[in-house]
């Protein structure tokens, strides 16, 4: 496999981490709203009003910077990160 | 100013501006104090800080290709961000959202999560993959990766489709705040707010965009936090809203069992003013369906990595890194209101049903509550109306009616904050208005002047005579926009979702596939675009005409059946054609890696 084949299968394998990530925090626990509201989540809100008011969305600010810095290390592993810094 | 090392001396340039903003707003309050009325200040908020906007939409000029259709790639990351959260946060977010989830509690909030969780998908689907291509337009990649003007062309058809639709939304915002503060004609009103709007982005293009989107930011997220600390304060809910309003929400659930939702009769709900509503659904309870939650969240998460206004955005940073990052920060600097507008509805609903605050009304007598001056004031602005339905008396929690605006409007008067804060409120609702109203315009001529007249049109045209054309192009635009919007059609909120549908439908899978399917071809972009569109559309007209839908799609999430169509009309049609030639395939390789030139020139 040569170097680019490697680097594009390392960035797919992050993508789908990122997706299924993703995936939990905007589709997954919204089967279980009516349930999981009957909890009471961080601050002493309802756990799945909480995650509607900040935590899903607290999470995906996170989400993209880690995705972002692992991105970054795949492209210095491979010396495909950019000349020159920004 | 904006010369030099400008780009070096942001930091400091825009810690100035927020300084004299701040001041500003000191001044305008002892100006209060000494007597000024509150009509005066309301314009010098909104006249000042347009201003400003126009100065920096002057200073940013250019006679550049690059500097007008990306900024000349040199916007570093925070400040993309924060120009993105600008362009992205429009009237609906600054002045609807809060409204939206004081009336429908968690129904409503999958847009929230949607409309920051489509940043995820931007950031690791599409948004460094486009930079490193280099265009200067979405339809510019499209044009470029599948080839041919058809593809080229199909795309700028969706996106002046979604961004028109949303922009008439954005041009009446402006015309409603700027006919509120200045109090002239909403007719009028709208054209001021395009000249305003124009003011930002004809000289300098995406330069003079980029540099008052970041301006409009500052002061947009000032009007929105300011008051909802100080309303948090002053009621003695917690100096930190965010974390300390546990036990308001849990006491507008304890009000709520109380009164109950009393279900008013429809000969009643004559007598209430058109687009005002009344508390029917619980404030933190899980009301709807785990399909109707997430198919809307899903559909604004789809359409959030297929508008144009927002991707081109990325276009800007110094390099595909920046790219990726700059979403983070995009996305930050969203949170920060997005997080607060359920704390404002959360403060502004207690404080009008809660029987035991000195603002709450319900449990008054309706006499009491009529003779009330702000409700005086709001109810003459056609926000605000009480009737006494069951004739005892007393207002009732289903007998008080609000317009949506009113949340973000009229709570700091309510709390008894001085009118210094509204005029603060309408200037920031003047930013988010503008700022969303630029990004668009300039999508769409951009889109036009550059894809179809040099691209397909004209492809010797020199720089100078294809920003002459870009130029007219955002007037004509703008203008075609105000006439739309002074007709008054549509809501803001429900042609902003639309937006986000049409796009999806016709955008998304041709873009995402273009770099993560290397066998996507011309013919099945093309397909994919078209029947994308087409069948959206379609899906809308029936809903709208009285269709019943399927799957429980509704008119919010019709584009969840366009993008369905496009993502099978683009596979089978590619399968079924030749695959892409050595060389594209050759272009996508290269798109996937950070290092190396961009595949379009710097000038092309």
């Amino acid at each position: 496999m040569s170097k680019q084949e490697q680097h594009w299968e390392k960035s797919k394998g992050l993508l789908m981490m990122t997706l299924a990530i993703w995936f939990v925090f905007s589709i997954g626990i919204f089967l279980f709203g009516a349930e999981m509201n009957e909890v009471t989540g961080p601050f002493g809100y309802p756990l799945t009003y909480w995650f509607t008011c900040q935590g899903s969305l607290g999470i995906f600010v996170l989400l993209i910077f880690w995705f972002a810095n692992r991105q970054e290390k795949i492209d210095e592993e491979f010396g495909f990160s950019e000349r020159g810094d920004d | 100013m904006i010369k030099g090392n400008f780009i070096d001396n942001l930091p400091k340039v825009y810690g100035i501006y927020t300084g004299g903003f701040l001041a500003f707003i000191i001044i305008m309050s002892i100006a209060e104090q000494m007597g000024m009325t509150a009509k005066t200040i309301g314009i010098c908020f909104v006249a000042f800080t347009v201003a400003i906007y126009a100065i920096i939409g002057y200073l940013s000029r250019t006679a550049q290709a690059d500097a007008y259709y990306v900024a000349g790639r040199q916007v570093p990351t925070v400040f993309n961000g924060m120009a993105t959260a600008a362009d992205w946060m429009s009237g609906a977010s600054f002045v609807a959202m809060a409204g939206g989830i004081y009336f429908k509690g968690y129904g409503y909030m999958a847009l929230l999560v949607g409309w920051t969780g489509g940043y995820v998908l931007v950031a690791s689907l599409l948004a460094p993959y486009l930079r490193k291509f280099g265009c200067y337009t979405v339809p510019d990649f499209i044009g470029t990766r599948y080839g041919g003007n058809l593809s080229r062309f199909m795309a700028v058809v969706v996106l002046t489709v979604a961004s028109f639709t949303y922009v008439t939304a954005q041009i009446n915002a402006t015309g409603t705040i700027a006919s509120v503060a200045l109090d002239i004609p909403f007719q009028y009103a709208v054209y001021v707010g395009l000249i305003s709007i124009l003011l930002c982005s004809m000289l300098g293009g995406m330069r003079g965009v980029t540099w008052t989107q970041v301006a409009q930011y500052i002061v947009l997220i000032i009007a929105y936090l300011l008051p909802v600390f100080w309303i948090s304060n002053k009621m003695g809910a917690g100096f930190f809203p965010h974390f300390m309003l546990a036990d308001e929400v849990s006491r507008i659930a304890e009000l709520e069992a109380q009164f109950g939702f009393v279900k008013n009769s429809a000969e009643n709900l004559k007598e209430v003013p058109k687009g005002l509503a009344g508390i029917t659904k619980a404030h933190s309870a899980v009301n709807a369906t785990p399909w109707a939650f997430i198919s809307l969240a899903l559909a604004m998460m789809m359409g959030t990595a297929s508008l144009p206004h927002v991707m081109m955005r990325y276009f800007t940073t110094p390099s595909v890194k920046a790219a990726r990052k700059s979403v983070g920060w995009s996305l930050f600097f969203i949170f920060l209101l997005y997080s607060s507008a359920p704390m404002l509805a959360t403060l502004s609903k207690l404080s009008l049903i809660d029987p035991s605050l000195p603002t709450g009304i319900i449990g008054k007598s309706i006499a009491e509550v009529q003779s009330i001056d702000w409700y005086q004031n709001w109810n003459q602005a056609n926000l605000m109306f009480v009737s006494d339905f069951n004739g005892n008396g007393t207002l009732e929690l289903n007998e008080f009616f609000m317009g949506g605006k009113a949340v973000v409007l009229a709570t700091p008067e309510i709390a008894g904050l001085p009118y210094v804060i509204s005029g603060l409120v309408a200037a920031g609702g003047m930013a988010a208005a503008m700022s969303t109203a630029d990004g668009l315009i300039l999508a769409i001529a951009n889109a036009i002047s550059h894809d179809v007249y040099y691209k397909i049109i004209d492809p010797k045209a020199e720089t100078a005579k294809r920003l002459v054309v870009a130029r007219v192009l955002l007037v004509v635009i703008g203008f075609a926009g105000a006439t739309i919007a002074a007709l008054e059609i549509q809501g803001i909120l429900g042609s902003v979702i639309w937006a986000f549908d049409f796009a999806m439908s016709g955008l998304f899978f041709p873009l995402v596939l273009g770099v993560w399917w290397k066998r996507a071809n011309k013919e099945g972009a093309i397909a994919g675009m078209f029947l994308g569109l087409v069948s959206g559309a379609a899906y809308l007209i029936w809903v709208r005409t009285g269709g019943s839908g399927f799957l429980g799609i509704t008119q919010l999430t019709f584009g969840i059946f366009g993008s369905a169509v496009s993502l099978v009309a683009m596979v089978v049609v590619s399968l079924m054609t030749q695959a892409p030639n050595a060389a594209t395939q050759k272009m996508v390789d290269e798109v996937r890696v950070p290092a190396g030139k961009s595949i379009l020139g710097k000038q092309h």
